[in-house]
């Protein structure tokens, strides 16, 4: 059996969240947006739309942008890189992301993480 | 602040509509009053296509198709006349028929007077009917006015053979018309040859070959003696024409030719009868005199268009007549505008033959040398006059082929150097040189637009269509002859910054919409993935998804959250519902036509106050409910659908509402059941997934209460039927619908709307409305009506069928939902904790109902 940090929530099962597509979870009272690209690699990013602050993320179109998987906001359709919650519309926004890991089946949502 | 001014323009035909336009848009009318006082009983037309109006009737020629201005400052009155002017009292005299006049004009059906600070005379020209005897019997015609059409029209039914007298531009014209009207068809030309003013014999005589094999006599060098015929108590009719040799002497011999319908085509004449008997000096040939400013001398009163001859010279064309009018208002304004003649040049489209004449198409200049090219056998004649050193362009004749037209044209009025070999200019394309033209060279010669005016829109103001050109400039907005000019201009441009004018939906897919839907079609792909993987690259985005999600939901009428296309749909079509600022949802159950009973009422109350929903009325006969949150959709729906109402698809690209009035059930004006029709349009189209959302309307009589001309079809009751108008539309860019046919029984009207939404669902580019994809289809409207009216392409059946089959495979998309666990699945805020509503919405309350406060901003995680 695979040793699991204790800081991982789990969330739900992996079929749970479509492929090219996301869920919200709730995660320490924090929104958080689940996404699984097609190639089936799971994505966690802050839910929070930063232009409009509403709580929509997961349900924006999950897609590609050069090479890059994003998701694309559904209020306003600017694109983030799932990998890193970088905004490709404007440098200056990012998304929080989320350690994430698919344990049995499971996704589990860790921390948010630091990106350099 | 000094007194408004009154400015009264007598005549309300092309250029008088132009003044009055170029008075509101250049700031006039906020120190002018402007009357406009029409004589014929409509507002004024297209004159320049009046013979389209045959096969697209009296509304698609409209200059001004509300009949009235939307600036208070200028009142038009129609069906009265201007009947003499008091130039020392300044004020004209109209007399007006009752009906012209109830709520414009205090005194109705009678004789008004009307002061005026200035006077602009736009009275235009009249055809001129030269003394042949007989001219005066039933079945005689002049070509100029839809009344004249009309009578046409009505006589030829009865009738086998026709002539037009005069084989000039006009005769031509109405020769075509005649041709249309299925009469077997004459045309009598006083001189050697046809279009004796614009062509030369050999040009002429290519021109007649090419009319012949069309069917129609010509019978150049000839005079109409009289005019054969009977007369009886009930009136006369006509039976034939006698005509003789030109140049011989009466008495000489003469010829017969049967026909009931005689047109007089034979010039026109300024109409300056007013001027002359108000003491104004006229030009010795006609028309008003008036200097550069299109000022008389006396200088309160001015002359525009046909009716004027600005040093001496009457214009025939409404190029020059748009002209005088801008020259005016500048005038008024204390601009320096001035009128200094006019390109003459013509070039048209006569009976499917082009013909072209322009510049110093005589060769009448010291030295002028003439290049001709020939070819009997394709019927293509091209003569080029160029000065004596042979470097200069001086004017030239095409006929058959006058593709060169838009290059030749503009370098005779820019002077441009021609190259070594000229000849090249007219020889058959495939030796042509590709030659540039200047910027300054002029367009479009009906609004006067020159090449960099163009150049302009395209670099400065983001115009990539000729349809942007046309709305940025009014390129092409007029005769159309300059469209393909226009085209090449803009395609020119992008080749040249080596831009390939990319249609492609996105990163993703280079093929368009349209190219998309029918790969789709052929291959009967369900899938994204099949279609990326074919046909694109990499993974999709919000473009292309919904795009395609909108194509296979249209080729299939599979439920739209099926798993194959749910993660395909757009924002909205993902929850069936539209999504709003703070993260809720709105609900708009459907309520066709606007019709709605109490108890259905009360239950949208009920739902609403249950679940504490803001409601609105919306613009389009029904009623939104906002806030509420993706959990309760499902519940909410549910409440709804058991009371018997269904989506309303007000998230959908597909059809929205069919507006109605309520028509002659209750409305005492009332011709024809518009609440039915409206219910039953709603019903048959509802859930139909297109480029863009579709709106309809009906009324119930052309007072038009339900806005019908305002959306993308629109139905308006007449007494025999429906007229259908398409292309309308509100928002951003609004539009006009047009009247695409006319009197339809409701199942012709059926068959032609499901031919003409099914032909948009399949050609119409992404979020492109149907204003804007009938003007980029080639051949605008009229290709339109030939498709779906008169079936050209043979698809008629096939559109009918699809329709039928969406028709029967609609199910109303919120029930399905509600039946299918796996559906529904996909309606909870957070999958870990199903029952926590998301804690970021909340509400204030105002006016008695909520309001979304806005979520705290949180700070965006840039990196540190
Ligand atoms: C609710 C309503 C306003 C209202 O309170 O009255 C409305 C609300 C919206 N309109 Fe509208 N429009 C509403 C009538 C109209 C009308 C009037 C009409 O239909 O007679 C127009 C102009 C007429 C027309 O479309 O030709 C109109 C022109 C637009 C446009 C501009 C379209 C264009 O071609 O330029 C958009 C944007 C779009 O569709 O891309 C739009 C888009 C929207 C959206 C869907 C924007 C969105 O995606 O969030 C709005 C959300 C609706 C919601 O949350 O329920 N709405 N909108 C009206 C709903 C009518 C209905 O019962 O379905
Ligand atoms: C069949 C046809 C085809 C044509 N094709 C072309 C073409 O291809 N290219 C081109 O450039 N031109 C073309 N023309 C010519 C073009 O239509 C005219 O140049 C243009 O209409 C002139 O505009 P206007 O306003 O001066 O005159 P009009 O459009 O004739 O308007 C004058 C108006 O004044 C009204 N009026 C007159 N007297 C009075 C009065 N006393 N009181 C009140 N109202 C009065 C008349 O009823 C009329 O409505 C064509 C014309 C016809 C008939
Ligand atoms: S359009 Fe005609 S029938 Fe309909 S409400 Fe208005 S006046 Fe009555
Ligand atoms: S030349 Fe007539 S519309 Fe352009």
């Amino acid at each position: 059996m695979t040793a699991v940090a204790v800081s991982l929530t789990p969330v739900c099962a992996v079929d749970a969240v479509p492929l090219e597509g996301g869920v919200a979870a709730l995660v320490d009272g924090s929104a958080v947006a689940v996404f699984r690209s097609f190639d089936g690699e799971v994505f966690a990013l802050s839910n929070v739309d930063p232009f409009s602050g509403a709580s929509v993320l997961s349900r924006g179109i999950v897609g590609s942008r050069g090479d890059a998987p994003v998701v694309s906001s559904p209020m306003y359709k600017q694109a983030f890189d799932l990998r890193t919650g970088a905004c490709l519309d404007d440098a200056t926004v990012r998304v929080t992301t989320y350690d994430v890991a698919v344990v049995d089946g499971v996704v589990h949502v860790g921390p948010t993480r630091e990106v350099a | 602040m000094t007194k408004r001014q009154r400015i009264v323009v007598v005549g309300h035909g092309m250029v008088g509509h132009r003044f009055a336009q170029a008075a509101v848009e250049r700031g006039l009318t906020e120190t002018h009053d402007v009357l406009v006082i029409g004589e014929e009983p409509r507002a004024a037309y297209d004159r320049v296509a009046l013979t389209s109006w045959f096969g697209s009737g009296s509304d698609a020629l409209s200059l001004l198709p509300g009949g009235e201005y939307d600036n208070p400052r200028v009142r038009l009155v129609l069906d009265s006349v201007v009947t003499e002017i008091d130039r020392v009292a300044r004020t004209v005299t109209v007399v007006s028929p009752p009906s012209a006049v109830d709520d414009l004009l205090a005194n109705p059906g009678a004789v008004t007077v009307h002061e005026y600070d200035v006077l602009v005379l736009a009275t235009g020209a009249a055809p001129f009917v030269p003394p042949v005897e007989g001219r005066g019997k039933d079945g005689c015609f002049v070509y100029r006015t839809i009344e004249d059409l009309e009578a046409i029209r009505a006589a030829s039914a009865a009738a086998t053979s026709g002539v037009v007298i005069g084989g000039g531009l006009l005769g031509l014209e109405a020769a075509n018309a005649l041709v249309q009207l299925g009469l077997d068809t004459h045309v009598v030309e006083m001189a050697p040859r046809l279009m004796p003013v614009q062509l030369d014999g050999a040009a002429g005589a290519t021109l007649v070959r090419h009319i012949e094999r069309l069917g129609v006599s010509v019978h150049t060098g000839m005079v109409t003696e009289a005019i054969l015929g009977t007369h009886s108590a009930g009136g006369s009719s006509v039976t034939g024409l006698r005509l003789r040799q030109a140049g011989t002497e009466e008495g000489a011999p003469t010829q017969v030719v049967d026909a009931q319908v005689v047109v007089f085509s034979a010039g026109i004449r300024p109409r300056d009868a007013l001027a002359r008997e108000c003491d104004l000096e006229v030009a010795p040939r006609g028309g008003v005199l008036v200097d550069e400013q299109c000022r008389t001398a006396d200088p309160h009163v001015f002359a525009i268009g046909e009716c004027a001859a600005p040093g001496g010279t009457m214009y025939g064309l409404v190029a020059p007549g748009y002209a005088m009018a801008e020259v005016v208002v500048d005038a008024l304004l204390d601009g320096p505008g001035a009128f200094t003649g006019a390109d003459m040049s013509t070039k048209l489209k006569l009976l499917g033959i082009d013909v072209a004449s322009f510049g110093d198409a005589f060769a009448t200049t010291d030295g002028a040398l003439e290049l001709t090219y020939a070819d009997a056998v394709a019927g293509v004649y091209k003569k080029l006059v160029v000065s004596d050193d042979g470097r200069r362009l001086l004017g030239g004749i095409l006929v058959g082929d006058a593709s060169a037209y838009g290059v030749l044209r503009p370098m005779v009025s820019s002077g441009l150097a021609l190259p070594d070999n000229p000849e090249q200019l007219i020889l058959p394309a495939s030796s042509g040189v590709q030659l540039g033209m200047p910027d300054e060279a002029q367009v479009c010669s009906c609004n006067d637009v020159t090449k960099a005016d163009i150049l302009h829109a395209v670099t400065e103001q983001g115009c990539e269509t000729v349809a942007d050109v046309k709305q940025c400039t009014r390129a092409g907005s007029t005769c159309g002859s300059c469209v393909a000019t226009v085209k090449n201009v803009i395609e020119d441009h992008f080749a040249s910054v080596g831009k390939v004018v990319d249609k492609g939906l996105c990163e993703h897919f280079r093929l368009t919409r349209q190219e998309l839907f029918d790969v789709v079609a052929v291959h009967g792909y369900r899938r994204f993935d099949d279609i990326v993987a074919a046909h694109g690259t990499g993974r999709g985005c919000d473009v292309c998804k919904p795009a395609i999600a909108s194509i296979l939901a249209s080729q299939t009428s599979t439920h739209i959250l099926e798993p194959a296309t749910a993660e395909l749909q757009d924002t909205n079509d993902a929850y069936l519902a539209n999504i709003q600022r703070n993260g809720t949802y709105s609900v708009v159950p459907r309520i066709p036509g606007g019709e709605i009973t109490p108890d259905k009422l009360i239950v949208i109350g009920e739902v609403a106050r249950d679940y504490g929903l803001y409601t609105k009325i919306t613009g389009g006969q029904r009623i939104d409910l906002f806030g509420a949150r993706m959990e309760q959709l499902p519940e909410i729906w549910r409440r709804l659908v058991e009371a018997g109402f269904e989506s309303g698809h007000a998230y959908g690209k597909s059809l929205r509402t069919v507006k109605s009035c309520v028509g002659s059930t209750w409305c005492r004006f009332g011709v024809q059941d518009s609440v039915g029709l409206a219910i039953a349009l709603e019903l048959r189209y509802r859930g139909l997934r297109s480029p863009h959302k579709l709106k309809g309307g009906v009324s119930g009589c052309a007072r038009e209460c339900a806005e019908a001309r305002g959306k993308d079809f629109g139905v308006i009751a007449t007494e025999k039927g429906w007229n259908l108008y398409v292309g309308g539309n509100g928002g951003a860019t609004p539009a006009h619908a047009k009247l695409l046919a006319g009197d339809l029984s409701t199942e012709t009207l059926v068959s032609y709307l499901d031919r003409f939404l099914m032909y948009y669902v399949r050609t119409a580019d992404r979020l492109q409305r149907t204003s804007t994809w009938i003007d980029q289809l080639d051949g605008g409207l009229d290709r339109v009506r030939s498709v779906v009216v008169d079936d050209s392409l043979g698809l008629g059946a096939e559109l009918e069928a699809e329709m039928a089959r969406h028709v029967g495979g609609y199910e109303d998309e919120w029930r399905a939902t509600l039946e299918d666990p796996s559906k529904l699945a996909r309606f909870v805020t957070f999958v870990n904790a199903p029952d926590t509503p998301d804690p970021s919405i909340a509400f204030t309350t105002e006016r008695d109902q909520i309001q979304p406060i806005a979520p705290a901003r949180i700070p965006v995680g840039a990196p540190a």
